[in-house]
C-alpha cells in the first residue's frame, strides 16, 4: 500500500448525499480483473451531464472530494475505492462513511476523513467560491487546513499507523502465525468444512 | 455484565487481542464468487502465498451467469473472461467452486445456508455487502473488500476494530399481508440509510421469532441497506431444524455438541446494548420504495411523499432529486404507479419460500400485458424444488418467464437489464440510480406484492386483487 503522510490539492465539491458505491462505479466496470483502468468508470452516469462538478473546467486537476453525508454505501466493491484513485483522488471528506467503503479505503492509501457537516458546507462554499483554493490533509497532525478553515479529525491510532507507514496487513498478520494455528488447533471439530 | 449475541460470537473468534491493536478474528467461512475476487487471488500469486483453509473457502458463480441459454457459451467476452478467471484461480489454488451448470451453483448467499455450511455461532464473509444474509442463523456474517479477500485467503483471519451493538425489537405479530421484506423495509426508513452504521443489530422479539429462516434471512440480508455492518438473529429451534440433515451440518455426537453451544448464543438478561429500536408489528402494512435508496420507501396505502415535508435539509435535496429520477410526483398515491418489469428472485427473497408465495397470487391469474415479469431462483436447488411443486408452470401459465439462477436482474451484470427510464417491481435489495440497468427506475417489494403488481399492472397488494375481482364481478 502507499504511504499517506500529507496531502495538499484542489477540490471537487460533490454536493450529494448517500452516494452509493452503484453511482460511483457502476456493475458493468466491474467485469475487470485489474486493480487499474477504472477511472472512466468513475461516476459514469453523472459524468454524461455536462454540468456534473467533474466536468466543469474549474475542478479538473483536483484530488480532494468533498461530499455529503454517507458516502460509498451499498456494495462491498473495492473497484469504488480503486476508481477514485484512478481517477486520481487521494483523499475523501465526508461527513459520515459506509463501513465497508471506510475499510477499502484505509486499506489502499486512499485517505476517508469525517468532518462535521458545517465544515463540510464551509469548504464546499470556499471552493465553489474560488476553484483555485488548496486544501492541506495532514495525517500526521489529523487536521484538515483550508484559508480560515483548521478542523482536526479522528482516526484511530493503529490505522493512523499502517496508512503512515504504508504497511502491507497480510504480513504484519502473518506475524502472529502461531496464534493463528493455536487457535486453529483448539477449534471445536462440530464446525464446518467445505471438503471433505 | 451480561454479554449479547453478537458479542459472544466475537469472543469466541479472538485470534490475538493487544490494547491499541484491532482483534485478530478467526473466520470460520470464506465465500467467494467472480467479480470480487480475482484481484485477491493476483495479489497471492505476486507475493507468493497460498490459500491458508481451502477446507473453509468455497467458491460459486453468480453475478455475471446468464439465465437463458446457459449450456452455450457466455456472449459476453467480459463477463466469460471474468468466470475463467474464476475457474483457473480455484483450480490453481484448489478451491471449490460450484459453476455454472452445477447443481449446487447460486446466489452466494443462497448456496451457504442451503448446503449446511451456514452455521450457529460461525464467523462468516465474503467479499459482498450481502454477506449479513448469514446472520440469519446466529453467525456474525459480514461484507469485506478484495484486499480483505486476500487476507483471509492467506491467513484465514481478518483485523477487525470492535463493532457497536444494536437491538431491534419487534413486539407483537405481523398481521396477515406483512411480510419479512415489508417489515425490513420499514426499519429502514426509520432508522435510516446510515443509522446502522458502525452497528452489529440483532433482531429480537416476539415477531422475529415466529419467522421462517427463510424469512429471516430476507430481514438479516437487507441489514447493510441500513448501514449496519451485520445482522444476527439468535439461534434457536427453527435454526436447528434448518441445518439438521444438510450436506455439511454436523451429525450424531457433533450435532449434539453442536447444538450444545448453539443454545449458549443468546444474548444474557443483563447484557446491554449500544442502541436500541422497538417496532410494534401491528402497525405495519406492505412497504414499498419510492426513491433511490432503500431508505425511501413508505407503505402501499400511501402516496409519493413531498420534498418539502423533510424537516431535514440533506433529505429534502435527496427526495427532490430521487423524485426527478424516479419520475414521480410528490402526492401520487403509490397504487396508482405503473410499472413495466416485475423482477422476483435474488439474495433477498429468491428462496423457495419466496416463488411460493409469488406463485400462490398468481395461480389462476395472469400477468398484466404491458408487463413483463422475470422469475430467476436464487439457485439451482431452489429452481429444482420449485419445479417438483410445479411451481415454475404456475408462473409460465401466468405469462412470467422462468429462468435460470443467478444475481440476474438485481444488477444487471448479465443480460437481464432494464432500459432506460423503465420502471420495475423488484424483490431484491437496491433502489439505486442505474442498479438494474443504466435510467432503470427500481421499486422494492415483497415477492406478494411484486406478483400482485405483475397482475394489475401498477404497484399493489394481494387484497387488490381481491378488490379488483368483486369489481370486475359486479361488472
Ligand atoms: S442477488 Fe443481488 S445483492 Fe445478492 S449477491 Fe447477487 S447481486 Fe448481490
Amino acid at each position: 500500500m502507499e504511504a499517506f503522510t500529507t496531502h495538499t490539492g484542489r477540490v471537487a465539491p460533490l454536493r450529494r448525499s448517500n452516494v452509493d458505491t452503484d453511482q460511483i462505479i457502476p456493475a458493468h466496470w466491474l467485469k475487470k480483473v485489474t486493480r487499474d483502468g477504472f477511472e472512466g468508470g468513475l461516476f459514469e452516469a453523472w459524468r454524461k451531464d455536462p454540468e456534473f462538478v467533474l466536468n466543469q473546467e474549474a475542478y479538473q486537476g483536483a484530488t480532494v472530494l468533498v461530499a455529503g453525508e454517507d458516502f460509498g454505501t451499498g456494495s462491498s466493491r473495492e473497484h469504488a475505492v480503486w476508481a477514485l484513485q484512478n481517477y486520481g483522488f487521494k483523499a475523501v471528506i465526508s461527513p459520515r462513511f459506509a463501513d465497508i467503503f471506510r475499510g477499502n479505503s484505509l486499506k489502499n492509501g486512499l485517505l476517508t476523513v469525517v468532518l462535521p457537516q458545517e465544515t463540510v458546507e464551509r469548504l464546499w462554499e470556499l471552493v465553489e467560491a474560488d476553484p483555485a483554493t488548496e486544501v492541506t490533509v495532514d495525517l500526521q497532525e489529523r487536521v484538515v487546513r483550508a484559508p480560515g478553515v483548521e478542523a482536526s479529525f479522528e482516526l484511530d491510532e493503529n490505522s493512523r499507523w499502517r496508512l503512515l507507514e504504508g504497511l502491507d496487513d497480510i504480513s504484519l498478520t502473518l506475524k502472529n502465525e502461531d496464534a493463528i494455528a493455536a487457535y486453529e488447533s483448539s477449534r471445536a471439530t462440530f464446525k464446518p468444512r467445505t471438503l471433505a | 455484565m451480561g454479554r449479547t449475541l453478537a458479542e459472544k460470537v466475537w469472543d469466541d473468534h479472538v485470534v490475538t487481542r493487544a490494547e491499541g491493536e484491532p482483534d485478530l478474528l478467526f473466520i470460520d467461512l470464506h465465500l467467494l464468487h467472480e467479480v470480487t475476487s480475482p484481484q485477491a487471488f493476483d495479489g497471492l500469486r505476486k507475493a507468493g502465498r497460498e490459500v491458508r483453509r481451502t477446507d473453509l473457502t468455497l467458491a460459486t458463480e453468480d453475478h455475471n451467469t446468464p439465465t437463458l441459454d446457459i449450456d452455450k457459451p457466455i456472449a459476453d467476452p467480459v463477463s466469460r473472461t471474468q468466470l475463467e478467471t474464476l475457474r483457473k484461480n480455484c483450480a490453481d489454488f484448489g478451491v471449490r467452486l460450484h459453476p455454472l451448470g452445477d447443481v449446487e451453483q447460486g446466489v452466494v448467499h443462497v448456496v451457504g445456508p442451503q448446503l449446511g455450511l451456514t452455521q450457529p455461532g460461525t464467523t462468516v464473509v465474503c467479499g459482498d455487502s450481502h454477506t449479513s444474509t448469514h446472520g440469519a442463523f446466529g453467525a456474525l456474517a459480514f461484507g469485506i473488500g478484495t484486499s480483505q479477500v486476500e487476507h483471509v485467503l492467506a491467513t484465514q483471519t481478518l483485523p477487525l476494530a470492535p463493532f457497536k451493538t444494536m437491538a431491534v425489537t419487534v413486539n407483537g405479530e405481523l398481521p396477515a399481508d406483512v411480510t419479512a421484506k415489508d417489515l425490513i423495509l420499514a426499519i429502514i426508513a426509520r432508522i435510516g440509510t446510515g443509522g446502522g452504521q458502525g452497528y452489529v443489530i440483532e433482531y429480537r422479539g416476539e415477531a422475529i421469532e415466529k419467522l421462517s429462516m427463510e424469512a429471516r434471512m430476507t430481514i438479516c440480508n437487507m441489514s447493510i441497506e441500513a448501514g449496519a455492518r451485520a445482522g444476527m438473529i439468535a439461534p434457536d429451534e427453527t435454526t436447528f431444524a434448518y441445518v439438521q440433515g444438510r450436506e455439511h451440518a454436523p451429525e450424531g455426537e457433533e450435532w449434539d455438541a453442536a447444538v450444545a453451544y448453539w443454545k449458549t448464543l443468546r444474548t444474557d438478561a443483563d447484557a446491554v446494548y449500544d442502541h436500541e429500536v422497538v417496532i410494534e408489528a401491528d402497525e405495519l402494512a406492505p412497504f414499498v420504495t419510492w426513491g433511490t435508496n432503500p431508505g425511501q420507501g413508505a407503505p402501499l396505502s400511501a402516496s409519493v411523499p413531498d420534498p418539502a415535508s423533510f424537516a431535514d435539509e440533506s433529505a429534502k435535496l435527496a427526495a427532490e432529486r430521487a423524485l426527478e429520477y424516479m419520475g414521480l410526483a410528490a402526492g401520487q398515491p403509490l397504487r396508482e404507479v405503473p410499472v413495466d418489469t416485475v423482477f422476483v428472485g435474488s439474495c433477498t427473497n429468491g428462496r423457495i419460500e419466496d416463488l411460493r408465495s409469488a406463485a400462490q397470487v398468481l395461480d389462476g391469474r395472469r400477468v398484466s400485458g404491458d408487463v413483463r415479469m422475470l422469475v430467476v431462483p436464487g439457485s439451482v436447488r431452489v429452481a429444482l424444488q420449485a419445479v417438483e411443486e410445479g411451481l415454475d408452470k404456475v408462473f409460465t401459465s401466468a405469462g412470467a418467464e422462468w429462468r435460470h439462477a443467478g444475481c440476474s436482474m438485481c444488477l444487471g451484470m448479465n443480460p437481464d437489464q432494464l432500459d432506460p427510464g423503465e420502471r420495475a417491481a423488484s424483490t431484491s435489495n437496491r433502489n439505486f440510480e442505474g442498479r438494474q440497468g443504466k435510467g432503470g427506475r427500481t421499486h422494492l417489494v415483497s415477492p406478494q406484492v411484486a406478483a400482485a403488481t405483475a397482475v394489475l399492472g401498477r404497484l399493489s397488494s394481494p387484497s387488490d386483487l381481491a378488490d379488483a375481482h368483486e369489481t370486475a364481478g359486479v361488472r
